[in-house]
C-alpha cells in the first residue's frame, strides 16, 4: 500500500470522529438559529417599533461581521470576559448558530411577507389571538416555504464551520490538519477533508429535500415536476 | 318572531381614515336579530372599510361598536377577540388557510378558541361542511377546490363559531360566473334559517330579494338608507335604484 493510503486508512477513525462533531456543531446550530430567526423574524413582521429597531440592529451585527471575527470576539473575548465556561466546541456552535439567526431571520421574514394578508385577518375574524395566529397559521406555511432556503443556509453554515479549527474545536478540518502537520501527506488528507464536507452537505441537502417533499401541502405547487 | 327589540349589534358614528383619505367618515347602523342589511354603492366608497371597522379587523379612528347591549372597549385586545369570535367574516377572497384541509379549517378556530377537544372540533367542522353541500370534500386541501367550494368551506367555517351576525365582503364576486349560484344558494339557506346579516354586494338578485334594508354608500358616507320596496322599483329616483339599474345594463351588456 502506497504511504499515502496507508496514512489514509489510519487517520480515518480520528477524522470520523471529527466529521460527528462537525454534524454536532453544525446541528446545534441550525437548530439555534432556527429558534432565533422565527424569532426575530416575527417580531420584525409584527412587532412594534423599537423591537424592530433592536432585532434589525442584531441581524445588521451579524450579517455585517466576518465569522471569524465573531469565533474571536465571543471565544477569546466575550466569553472569556463574562467567565462562561464554554469550550470551543460548544463556542463555536453558539457564534454560528447567532450567526445563521440573523440570516435566517431574513427566510423567515421573506416568507412571512409573501403571505397572502387575508389569512391573518380570517383567523382574527374568528377570534384567534394574534399569537395563536402566527403559531398555527403562518409559521406552518412560512417554515414549509423556507425549507429550501434554509438549506442553502445549512450547506453554507456547514463550511463555515471549518473556520472553528482556528480556537481549536476538533472537527473535520482542525483533526485533518492536524493528522497532515505530522505526516506530511497534505494531499489525500485534505482531499479526504473535502469529500467529509461534500458528503454531510449532501446527506443534509437530501433530508431536507425529502422533508419538504413530505410537507408538500396537496394541490400546492410551485415547480412543474410532481 | 323575537319580541327583542334591542339590536344585536350597533355601530355609531365609526370612522377610519388612512393619512389623509378618509375611507369611512360616519357610519352608523344597528342590526335586530334576523335582520338582514345590504350594502351596495360604487367601489371605493367604503363598504368594505365600514364591514371590517364593525369588526375591528381595521381599527377605528372614533365611533362606538356595541354587542348585545355591551360596549366594546376599542383599546383592550381581550374585548377585540371576544367581539369578532361573535361576529363572523365572510372575505370576498375567501382566505381559507392553505395548509389545512377543509375539515381542519374549520377545526382550527373551534380547538384554538373554543378549545374544543380534536374529535369534538372534527365532528362540529363535518357537520358544518354537510350543512353547505360539502360533506364528500372534507379531506381537501383550499388548493384542490373551486372557488365556489372555497367560499362554502368559508361560510361553514364562520358559522361553526356560532356567530351573532355574519359580515359579508362580496361573497361572489372573485367567483365565475357560473360558480356564483352555490355560493347564493347557501347564503339565502342561511337567511332562510333567520341568520343575521350584513352583506355588501353587487348581487342584483340578492339586494332585491334579501335585504330587510338597503344601504347605499358613497364616499364614507351612508347616503341612502330604506327597504327594498321604497327604494327599488322601475322609474324610483333614488341612488339605489339608480345604482341597479347600472348594474343591470352591466349584466344585459356582457350577456
Amino acid at each position: 500500500m502506497p504511504t499515502s493510503l496507508s496514512v489514509l486508512v489510519d487517520a480515518l477513525p480520528y477524522l470520523l470522529q471529527g466529521t460527528f462533531n462537525t454534524a454536532v456543531i453544525v446541528s446545534a446550530a441550525m437548530l439555534l438559529g432556527l429558534l432565533l430567526g422565527v424569532a426575530i423574524a416575527v417580531g420584525l413582521v409584527y412587532g412594534n417599533r423599537p423591537l424592530r429597531f433592536v432585532l434589525g440592529l442584531y441581524v445588521w451585527f451579524f450579517r455585517g461581521v466576518p465569522v471569524l471575527v465573531l469565533l474571536f470576539l465571543f471565544y477569546f473575548g466575550l466569553f472569556t470576559y463574562l467567565g462562561l465556561p464554554f469550550n470551543a466546541l460548544v463556542s463555536v456552535s453558539i457564534v454560528l448558530g447567532m450567526t445563521t439567526g440573523a440570516y435566517q431571520a431574513n427566510i423567515f421574514k421573506g416568507a412571512m411577507l409573501s403571505l397572502p394578508r387575508g389569512q391573518f385577518k380570517a383567523a382574527s375574524a374568528l377570534g384567534m389571538t394574534d399569537l395563536q395566529t402566527i403559531r398555527s397559521i403562518i409559521l406552518p406555511q412560512i417554515l414549509r416555504l423556507s425549507i429550501p432556503a434554509w438549506s442553502n443556509e445549512y450547506s453554507i453554515i456547514l463550511k463555515d464551520s471549518a473556520l472553528a479549527f482556528v480556537i481549536g474545536a476538533p472537527e473535520i478540518m482542525a483533526r485533518t490538519q492536524f493528522v497532515a502537520s505530522r505526516t506530511y501527506q497534505p494531499l489525500p488528507l485534505y482531499i479526504a477533508a473535502g469529500l467529509l464536507y461534500f458528503l454531510l452537505t449532501w446527506l443534509g441537502v437530501a433530508a431536507l429535500r425529502t422533508l419538504e417533499h413530505r410537507l408538500r401541502i396537496p394541490g400546492y405547487t410551485h415547480h412543474g415536476n410532481p | 318572531m323575537t319580541t327583542d327589540t334591542t339590536p344585536i349589534l350597533r355601530v355609531d358614528h365609526l370612522r377610519k381614515c388612512f393619512g389623509a383619505a378618509c375611507i369611512l367618515k360616519d357610519a352608523s347602523l344597528s342590526l335586530r336579530k334576523g335582520e338582514i342589511k345590504v350594502l351596495i354603492g360604487p367601489s371605493g366608497g367604503g363598504k368594505s372599510t365600514l364591514l371590517q371597522c364593525i369588526n375591528c379587523l381595521v381599527l377605528p379612528d372614533s365611533g362606538e361598536i356595541h354587542l348585545g347591549g355591551q360596549r366594546i372597549d376599542l383599546a383592550n385586545k381581550a374585548d377585540l377577540y371576544r367581539l369578532r369570535q361573535q361576529v363572523g367574516m365572510i372575505f370576498q377572497d375567501f382566505n381559507l388557510f392553505d395548509h389545512l384541509s377543509a375539515l381542519d379549517n374549520i377545526a382550527i378556530a373551534l380547538r384554538k378558541v373554543k378549545k374544543m377537544g380534536k374529535r369534538e372540533a372534527a365532528e362540529r367542522a363535518r357537520l358544518e361542511l354537510e350543512q353547505v353541500g360539502l360533506a364528500g370534500k372534507a379531506g381537501l386541501y383550499p388548493a384542490q377546490l373551486s372557488g365556489g367550494q372555497k367560499q362554502r368551506v368559508a361560510i361553514a367555517r364562520a358559522l361553526a363559531m356560532d356567530p351573532k351576525a355574519l359580515l359579508l365582503d362580496e361573497p361572489t364576486s372573485a367567483l365565475d360566473p357560473e360558480l356564483i349560484g352555490e355560493v347564493i344558494a347557501v347564503i339565502r339557506a342561511l337567511a332562510a334559517q333567520g341568520m343575521t346579516m350584513i352583506m355588501a354586494t353587487h348581487q342584483i338578485g340578492l339586494i332585491a330579494t334579501l335585504a330587510d334594508e338597503i344601504l347605499f354608500m358613497e364616499n364614507g358616507v351612508i347616503v341612502e338608507q330604506g327597504a327594498p320596496a321604497s327604494l327599488l322599483g322601475p322609474g324610483n329616483p333614488s341612488k339605489s335604484q339608480g345604482f341597479c339599474d347600472r348594474l343591470n345594463d352591466l349584466a344585459d351588456g356582457g350577456g
